[in-house]
């Protein structure tokens, strides 16, 4: 497997986690630890998927989701969404934003494994 | 019928109740028994000074008597039918009822208005636990913390190959979020104690707002000791809001100057610092109960170098009848509080003290000391009232020898999942939390 991963995630602790998970499973996994300036962190990277917190400084994580899909480049990036906020109303809203995946903190790390290897090989 | 007419009508119901004459009644009052007659039956108004000599002769205040009154009540009636449409309240008999049942009717309608109330009050809290900003904040930052700890550690327990700089990175992390995660757990249980909630203005019960008073004065009240200063007690207790609450400061101040007279402030700080806080021995220095010490010692001021005492009494249901808290060990502000509590050991064996070092689940420890008695205020041959109370004294950070009973606050919002004694999920857990 090869593939790179722009994760955005103010939380150092969980955000080096998943680098090392997706690291071990072969993926490159890129740290972005704020809402401002992600955009342009995924120009930069050219990531095959992202992951996404949604409590962010700077700007929250469905305004960033809103930029990619609007984004010519990046519409068709596939997006999982990381939050402790689980409430249905979120869940629809990132929905309607058009994220591929939503999870809810605390989630298991074969699950964050799973989902990436599903979205970015099938 | 009209409001006026029924005037007339609660006459002649009331003096039938009270068994008069209608001769009687008009020679009482100075008419005719045939104009009264006309009165009663709602066929000449009646002017307002021949109003009040009827209320007079009939002994009820002329409002019960005249439209105004009414007016009111059969308003709060309707209300209340019109809250409650399917009960068949007869509606169009609603000024029949105020008029002949004047009582029960303003019962049923400020029952009606405290229903409102009481509605109204549960709204807001609902409202509040499920918008408050600082509790949102506070559980997302919690989950998130859970979520790194949870990560890390099953990444550590399960990559037997990891290389020693990742290892040393996640413990570290293990460590400061594992930090993070007792105080906020620390803190949310506080707030869901309801240390926050009293804020709102929301229903207060009178023990709260007596501890509420106690607190504002720090628990102090050495004032019982002079005349002067007990009077400005009584002054501030009289100045608390609800009568109940009145109804029990005034008999906290009264016994804490029963129990000031036997153990003067002066005298009680000398002995503690001869032989410290143990009850036992004080009450033998001051030929006094072991429950007027445990009561005594948390109004004490706090010696240079000391720490809170913090009290829960219990009656023999073990609903708690006051709570002086301590910082770090949370005290359930609804509810039944953790069975695990030393003071329920001791409720179920009068007259036995009962020590113990407990822990709390954010980690902090604590001596208590527990003992229980029993009293029999109506003699012998009386119903035995028993009295439970827990003295909380914290204990520094570091290793404790001998045995510690891990215990919470209530189960409601205990994290301990496997705990033997739990009577219920804690909303802290998926089970709880309907997940």
């Amino acid at each position: 497997m090869g593939g790179r991963v722009l994760l955005i995630e103010d939380e150092t602790s969980i955000a080096e986690a998943i680098r090392f998970l997706l690291g071990r499973d072969g993926w490159e996994v890129v740290v972005h630890g704020q809402g401002t300036g992600a955009m342009e962190r995924l120009a930069e990277v050219r990531a095959d998927l992202v992951i996404l917190d949604v409590m962010l400084p700077g700007r929250s994580g469905f305004e960033i989701l809103a930029d990619i899909r609007a984004g010519e480049a990046t519409a068709t990036i596939p997006v999982i969404m990381l939050t402790a906020k689980g409430q249905g109303a979120d869940r629809a809203a990132a929905e309607k934003a058009g994220v591929s995946l939503f999870m809810t903190k605390p989630f298991a790390n074969a699950e964050i494994r799973a989902a990436v290897r599903d979205l970015l090989v099938g | 019928m009209a409001l006026q007419a029924l005037t007339g009508t609660r006459v002649r119901d009331r003096r039938l109740a009270l068994g008069l004459r209608q001769a009687d009644l008009a020679q009482t009052v100075g008419i005719s028994a045939s104009y009264l007659n006309l009165i009663e039956h709602n066929r000449r108004r009646i002017a307002p000074e021949l109003l009040t000599r009827l209320a007079l002769g009939l002994g009820v205040e002329a409002t019960a008597l005249e439209e105004g009154a009414g007016g009111a009540l059969v308003e709060a009636l309707r209300a209340a039918a019109a809250d409650f449409q399917g009960q068949g309240a007869e509606v169009e008999r609603v000024e029949d009822f105020a008029g002949r049942f004047p009582g029960w009717a303003g019962l049923l309608g400020a029952l009606h208005q405290r229903g409102r109330g009481l509605s109204r009050a549960v709204e807001a809290l609902n409202d509040r636990l499920g918008h408050d900003p600082l509790l949102s904040a506070a559980l997302h930052e919690l989950l998130s913390v859970v979520s790194s700890v949870r990560s890390t550690a099953a990444i550590l327990a399960e990559t037997p190959d990891i290389e020693p700089d990742w290892r040393e990175r996640f413990l570290r992390n293990l460590n400061t979020d594992s930090a993070r995660l007792a105080l906020q757990a620390e803190g949310l249980v506080a707030f869901l104690d309801g240390s926050e909630m009293q804020d709102a203005g929301a229903v207060v019960a009178p023990q709260e707002e007596v501890e509420a008073w106690l607190a504002a004065r720090g628990w102090r009240l050495g004032a019982v000791e002079t005349p002067d200063g007990l009077a400005l007690l009584q002054d501030e207790v009289a100045g608390l809001a609800s009568p109940s609450a009145r109804t029990l400061a005034g008999a906290f101040v009264a016994r804490a100057a029963q129990d000031a007279a036997v153990m003067p402030e002066a005298a009680l700080l000398a002995a503690l610092a001869q032989v410290g806080p143990d009850p036992a021995r004080l009450a033998q220095q001051f030929g006094c109960g072991l429950m007027q010490v445990f009561r005594r010692l948390p109004l004490m001021p706090i010696p240079e170098g000391g720490q809170e005492i913090g009290l829960v009494l219990c009656d023999a249901s073990g609903t708690m009848t006051q709570q002086k808290p301590v910082a770090g060990f949370a005290l359930p502000r609804f509810g039944a509080a953790c069975p695990l509590w030393p003071l329920f050991t001791a409720l179920s064996r009068p007259m036995t003290p009962v020590e113990a070092t407990v822990e709390t689940p954010t980690n902090r420890r604590f001596r208590v000391l527990a003992y229980a008695e029993a009293r029999y205020p109506e003699g012998f041959s009386g119903p035995e009232l028993r009295e439970a109370a827990m003295l909380i004294l914290p204990l520094p950070a570091g290793p404790q020898s001998g045995a510690v009973i891990k215990l919470g606050s209530t189960c409601r919002i205990c994290p301990r999942v496997a705990c033997a004694a739990r009577r219920e999920p804690s909303i802290l857990t998926a089970e709880g939390a309907g997940v």
